[in-house]
């Protein structure tokens, strides 16, 4: 808050032409865009930060970091633990495969209704999320699911048998990939056709082979959009709750999960303990993005 | 090149079995509810279930008012940052992807305890103010995508010489935004508008937090209680979402001709 009104006052002061009437013109051009700031302010910024500021008082008001240290007990611990890695290994599984088809309908050979097809359709899928895609895998690999059926009637394998179950990791990371994987063909396919076909060319008349070309020009193009996508994946799936909650009730402690029933019937008799779990939510999601910024800064001075 | 073309097939098909599957597997499931042989009996349950037609409509209302105050708050945002203030654009587009890193189960919480019942702004203390809350907590979330959306309209456009050309002709602000810009963006404006919907008709953390009778909590609650209809429900919103993303798709090919149409 206090840095944003700090750089606005700063570009404010900077954006004023010189010798012009300043007094005049500066309010009714910050008039423009006042409501989106109270906006923003009111329905964003503030909640959020009444959030951050709760999680360290006491009930009676006054400063503590026991809400922060209440945060480490096993149960806690244990959900941002499993909340960590469903997030991060969909998001890790469906930045690569989502790569893979995006590489494939674009640079692959393939018709062109095949790309437009898969485009369109990720569109779809990248937005089919919540309940319905819960219950889209519970009729697939459910107990009584499709797949599940099948390979015990066809092939004699029971899944379930063989320690599957959708109502865990494997089973929520496997549910979510449905929804990274369009999102990331959906961000990184631009990037893909900015790939410019001069470049390719550029790099054979030098002698370059495939390989060399993939290594030294594409991947290093690619690097930041595909980094970024990754963290975007990875916060998308952390904040996830209406697809894990439909598909395991509240039988997998993840920490959207153990946030919900804190608000719905404070299960931890500490309202501000539940603000200390969102507030480790913002801070996991922050972090990921400042690791973002940091590749990025990173991968850019590379290529320079 | 040819084993390059040979594994971009291996990668579709394998997408395409992973994606496609678990559809058939819901639709197949959606019509076993007839024992022995398939039938539509699931959907007919679930249509004429009076419920559903409650939620659903609260769901679209609710929607309805959400792009409505989407349009209201980015396009006039949007503009002005891109005509006299683009200095301020990093602040904004930062502000604008927050809710990207913000998780909306975080946001809402916030709400309910910053605009409860004894608080200053009660908006959790009536209906129509809790109704409020979520128009507002989906605009919010809605926020990245419309002001995208809305920002690439924009630059396809010389926002500059239309804004001088109205001016002289003697328009003022309200005009030139309404009837102006605003028709030169619409198709951008659209997109973003079914985007929005289809995000907030199955919605179901906000909804169910702040007590709405919406229809992510109703499908939430049907998956819990019920076997078949909530198959054929989330082939419903399966279509749904499809006819929304069709919509985006059509209306950007004819973007460029409609934008540029000299009225």
């Amino acid at each position: 808050m206090t840095d944003l009104s700090v750089s606005n006052q700063a570009i404010a002061g900077k954006a004023a032409p010189p010798g012009e009437a300043r007094a005049m013109r500066l309010p009714t051009h910050w008039l423009g865009v006042t409501p989106f700031f109270v906006f923003a302010v009111m329905f964003l910024i503030l909640p959020t930060l009444y959030l951050m500021l709760g999680a360290f008082q006491n009930e009676a008001g006054e400063f503590t970091f026991a809400n922060i240290v209440a945060l480490f007990s096993a149960n806690i611990v244990a959900a941002y633990w499993i909340s960590i890695k469903v997030s991060l290994a969909s998001s890790l599984i469906g930045a690569f495969a989502g790569l893979a088809i995006a590489i494939a309908i674009v640079r692959g050979g393939l018709p062109n209704w095949i790309r437009s097809g898969t485009l369109t359709f990720s569109g779809v899928a990248s937005n089919f999320a919540g309940v319905p895609l819960a219950f889209a895998f519970i009729a697939t690999l459910g107990r009584l699911g499709l797949v599940t059926v099948l390979l015990n009637t066809l092939v004699g394998f029971n899944i379930y048998a063989h320690g599957f179950n959708l109502l865990s990791f494997w089973g929520l990371t496997i549910t979510y990939v449905y929804f990274q994987i369009p999102l990331m063909v959906v961000i990184i396919v631009p990037a893909i056709d900015g790939l410019k076909r001069e470049w390719g060319e550029a790099a054979a008349t030098l002698g370059a082979t495939q390989a060399q070309y993939w290594r030294l020009v594409v991947i290093p193009v690619l690097w930041p959009s595909f980094l970024g996508t990754v963290i975007l994946l990875f916060a998308n799936a952390f904040g996830a709750i209406a697809t894990a909650y439909a598909l395991t009730g509240s039988s997998l402690n993840i920490v959207p999960i153990l946030l919900y029933a804190q608000i719905r019937g404070d299960v931890l008799h500490n309202a501000h303990l539940g603000y200390a779990i969102a507030f480790g939510m913002i801070v996991i999601t922050g972090l990921a993005n400042i690791f973002y910024i940091w590749f990025r800064t990173r991968s850019e001075r590379w290529l320079k | 090149m040819k084993s390059g073309r040979f594994w971009a097939w291996v990668v579709f098909v394998l997408g395409a079995a992973y994606f496609f599957i678990p559809l058939i597997a819901t639709i197949e499931f959606s019509l076993r509810m007839r024992r022995g042989v398939y039938s539509l009996d699931a959907y007919k349950v679930v249509l004429g279930d009076s419920q559903f037609q409650a939620t659903f409509m609260f769901s679209v209302v609710v929607a309805i008012f959400t792009i409505l105050l989407g349009v209201l708050i980015v396009v006039p945002t949007a503009y002005w940052i891109r005509l006299r203030m683009p200095q301020i654009r990093p602040i904004v587009e930062f502000i604008t992807l927050l809710p990207l890193v913000i998780p909306a189960i975080v946001i809402v919480f916030g709400y309910i305890r910053m605009y409860g019942s004894n608080s200053p702004l009660p908006f959790l203390a009536t209906n129509p103010g809790a109704n409020a809350l979520l128009v507002i907590g989906y605009a919010t979330l809605a926020l990245p995508y419309m002001y995208r959306a809305v920002d690439t309209g924009l630059r396809t456009i010389d926002v500059r010489t239309l804004t001088e050309a109205a001016q002289i002709l003697g328009a003022g602000w309200g005009t030139i935004i309404s009837r102006v810009i605003l028709p030169n963006v619409l198709i951008a404006v659209l997109s973003g508008a079914f985007l929005t919907f289809a995000i907030v008709i199955g919605e179901f953390t906000m909804a169910s937090l702040l007590n709405r009778p919406a229809f992510g909590p109703y499908l939430q609650n049907l998956v819990a209680n019920r076997a078949y209809e909530p198959a054929a429900l989330s082939i419903i919103a399966f279509v749904i979402t499809w006819g929304c993303m069709s919509l985006i798709q059509i209306l950007s090919r004819f973007a460029p001709k409609s934008a540029n149409r000299p009225n």
